[in-house]
């Protein structure tokens, strides 16, 4: 063993003893700690151990020790959840009673039904109609003022409701156009989509669409209108706008006329609170398009 | 041979008891003592009329609608840089007061030194003066000494809440949460946050005292980066004082090594071993040594605030350096020129903000769409803001060299109101013609305007239209 002398450095200046190193010239002094600092350790020992009682702590194989105190951040966050579905009770069902057509006349409920509704709309509908409500080909632009099915805020509710071409409810909206692919001959088809073409002056062949125009007078105006307008009744698009669900070249119009197009949409009804659905109704309408 | 002790890991506080001193520092450090404390105390009381909608407080810290008022003064979040500029004002203004003087802050202004200071004092008048204290402390604890402990204890308890109670009425209405406080209906909040500062102001300025400076706090090792030799610091004339020995004898010093300085000394030091990390220049031992050479004769100021460059020009004979000569130097002046040019900037930064304002947030998904008309929409939220106390009717405009139409969701005209004190969002549509330059180019420069119907006042955020060619 080396003599523990040795390794005693005494600072001059002080008379203090140092910890024996040195950095770049700088020595540090071995000054004892204040005791009541050893206190303030142990207190927190102390603090602790109790803390591992009261909260949870211990990680064992199937979660964590629970803690006296039983708490848990999940648990809060349920709490605060009940919170508020408390505190907004009389809303909810003043919303769930509401006559949409004049929910805008009630501020308060109509701007709890726009916050609440955008939450349902970001968790139910975003997955296909996008989290800001754009849409995609062949799912509708909810932003826009072009609507299938009606565009009023009862027709959105209804639409919600119900869904569109599903079978699990009677009530939920149909029409299905026809593949034409089966009943007219390729150069016909092409004649009616330079005919379709020309309703929204897009670039088209006009001879091609003097004589689409003629098959689309047999075949189409029954549900999309004479002056290709459309009908939110049947679902039938207007084929005069800018705005195309699947898409205005020639080759999209081509395929949609051949083959036909199916989008469906689940009834929600069944899913959603009616004050949910009053509510993502509400949304949609204030989006920008709303009738 | 005896193997050398190992060194003490832990040492217990050496208790202090400092004597009652009087003099010019002294009563300036009671009138300082009586400013701070009466502000602190009594500023949640001061009333100020703002009108029916807003707080009559004051100073007032309303962290629920996240306003800051102070008098006619309003702060809403977004003018943040007014704190941050008065904190760079305050932190510049420590560096202007430590080259200049040292550690004067801690001695004269920091609330550790205020309150023990307090404390001290209510210690001397329930248990007497320096010497009374040690006897006591000594003394065994009998019934006396358990009643005169106990006394103090519940005054400095007194004090303690009032500190804690004072604090928390600066956050919210002071007569409303008193009667709350008093009546047990007030929020958990302020009851905890009056327990833990009651306990802070009890343990720190009773008990702790000198340990919080020494051990805790970090500015006293941050200011000696600060100083330089024509800082004044409390210092002892040693080449005067020395030898110092208690009969006046033949060359000897002007120290009559009276105890005076160690005795009255907060921090529990002998200034005489010369500057060191414990000082925080409360100039109390000035004021006991300036009375000890009154009493035997001799020129004040032994014990006096001094600068390092005076040491060697004192020790050669010369007369003492002016003070106001050690604190105009450049740094000072530097110093003093950065805060006040700050100072102003805030300043000129008050007066020149607007009352109403706008924020605009294009929307950004979908970055515009077309309608059926072939037109293209952009939407934009905004934010409208009114500081007046009244409610205010905001038009919406837009200026651009495309032809551009705006609308406000909602409304038929493109006015709406925005209560008083407050920021209302508004959606507003901004629409092209298919034909137009905007519909098609990539982006288009345009301007969003706000202005007051009534008064005209207006004011504006640039943004862009984002048209087909994305």
């Amino acid at each position: 063993m080396s003599d523990p002398k040795k390794h005693q450095d005494i600072d001059k200046e002080t008379g203090v003893e140092t910890t024996g190193h040195e950095w770049d010239g700088i020595k540090e002094l071995n000054n004892p700690l204040p005791r009541w600092w050893l206190w303030t350790f142990y207190l927190c020992i102390v603090w602790g151990v109790g803390y591992m009682i009261a909260y949870p702590a211990w990680p064992l194989i199937n979660g964590a020790t629970a803690g006296v105190l039983g708490y848990s951040t999940r648990g809060e966050v349920a709490a605060e959840i009940d919170r508020y579905k408390e505190q907004n009770a009389d809303l909810t069902s003043a919303l769930a009673a509401v006559e949409l057509a004049s929910l805008g006349d009630d501020e308060a409920l109509n701007r709890f039904a726009v916050a609440a509704g955008g939450a349902v709309f970001r968790t139910n509908c975003s997955q296909c109609h996008g989290s800001g409500a754009a849409g995609a080909k062949g799912y509708p632009n909810l932003l826009d003022d072009d609507w299938l099915w009606g565009g009023t805020i009862d027709d959105i509710a209804y639409t919600v409701n119900h869904g569109i071409r599903n079978e699990t409810d009677l009530d939920a909206h149909w029409s299905q156009m026809p593949a034409f692919g089966d009943v007219l001959e390729k150069e016909e088809i092409s004649q009616v989509v330079h005919y379709v073409m020309s309703l929204s002056s897009t670039e088209h062949d006009a001879t091609l669409a003097t004589a689409g125009a003629v098959i689309f007078d047999e075949q189409c105006s029954s549900c999309h209108g004479v002056n290709a307008e459309g009908d939110t009744s049947m679902g039938a698009p207007n084929l005069g706008d800018a705005i195309w669900l699947y898409g205005g070249d020639e080759a999209t119009l081509t395929e949609t006329v051949t083959y036909s197009r199916f989008g469906v949409m689940p009834a929600w009804g069944p899913r959603l609170t009616p004050s949910d659905v009053n509510a993502v109704a509400a949304y949609v309408h204030q989006l920008g398009g709303g009738e | 041979m005896t193997t050398p002790q190992p060194p003490k890991l832990f040492a217990p506080q050496e208790p202090i008891f400092p004597r009652r001193v009087s003099g010019f520092f002294r009563t300036l450090k009671w009138w300082i003592m009586a400013v701070t404390l009466g502000i602190y105390y009594l500023t949640p009381w001061i009333r100020w009329d703002r009108g029916p909608a807003l707080p009559d407080q004051a100073v007032l810290i309303d962290m629920a609608h996240r306003r800051f008022y102070f008098f006619w003064i309003e702060i809403w979040p977004h003018e943040f840089y007014f704190v941050a500029g008065l904190l760079i004002m305050a932190g510049l203004g420590l560096f202007l007061f430590t080259s200049a003087l040292g550690r004067v802050w801690c001695g004269y202004a920091c609330p550790q030194t205020v309150w023990t200071d307090l404390f001290i004092l209510v210690e001397r008048w329930i248990e007497g003066d320096r010497n009374a204290r040690v006897r006591l402390w000594k003394a065994d604890w009998n019934f006396k000494k358990w009643r005169m402990r106990i006394t103090k204890w519940a005054v400095w308890l007194l004090i303690a809440i009032a500190t804690g109670g004072a604090w928390v009425f600066y956050f919210t209405d002071a007569p409303t949460l008193a009667r709350d406080l008093v009546a047990g209906t007030a929020h958990p909040v302020a009851y905890s946050t009056i327990a833990v500062l009651t306990a802070t102001t009890f343990v720190f300025g009773g008990f702790m005292r000198e340990q919080i400076c020494i051990y805790m706090c970090p500015w006293p090792r941050i200011q000696g980066a600060m100083m330089d030799d024509d800082t004044l610091t409390v210092a002892y004339r040693d080449w005067r004082g020395e030898p110092r020995a208690k009969k006046r004898l033949e060359g000897t010093g002007d120290c009559i090594d009276c105890m005076a300085c160690v005795n009255v000394c907060p921090m529990g030091i002998d200034i005489r071993e010369g500057q060191q990390m414990e000082c925080i220049t409360c100039a109390l031992c000035i004021d006991a040594c300036d009375d000890v050479m009154a009493k035997i004769g001799k020129a004040r100021g032994l014990i006096d605030y001094l600068a390092l460059a005076d040491e060697p020009e004192e020790r050669a004979g010369k007369p003492p350096k002016p003070v106001w000569k050690h604190v105009l130097r450049t740094r000072t002046v530097l110093y003093t020129t950065l805060w006040s040019l700050i100072g102003f900037g805030l300043v000129f930064a008050l007066f020149i903000r607007a009352d109403i304002d706008l924020t605009v947030e294009p929307v950004r998904n979908p970055q515009y769409i077309v309608m059926s008309d072939g037109s293209v929409r952009n939407t934009y939220t905004l934010r409208l803001r009114n500081k007046h106390g009244e409610p205010r009717d905001f038009e919406i405009s837009l200026t651009s060299d495309a032809a551009l139409q705006l609308s406000l969701e909602g409304f038929d005209t493109n006015v709406m109101t925005v209560a008083p004190d407050s920021t209302t969002q508004a959606r507003v549509y901004v629409i092209s013609a298919p034909q137009d330059a905007a519909a098609t180019a990539g982006t288009t420069a345009l301007r969003l305007w706000v202005e007051d119907v009534e008064s005209g006042e207006r004011a504006h955020r640039d943004t862009v239209f984002n048209g087909k060619d994305q």
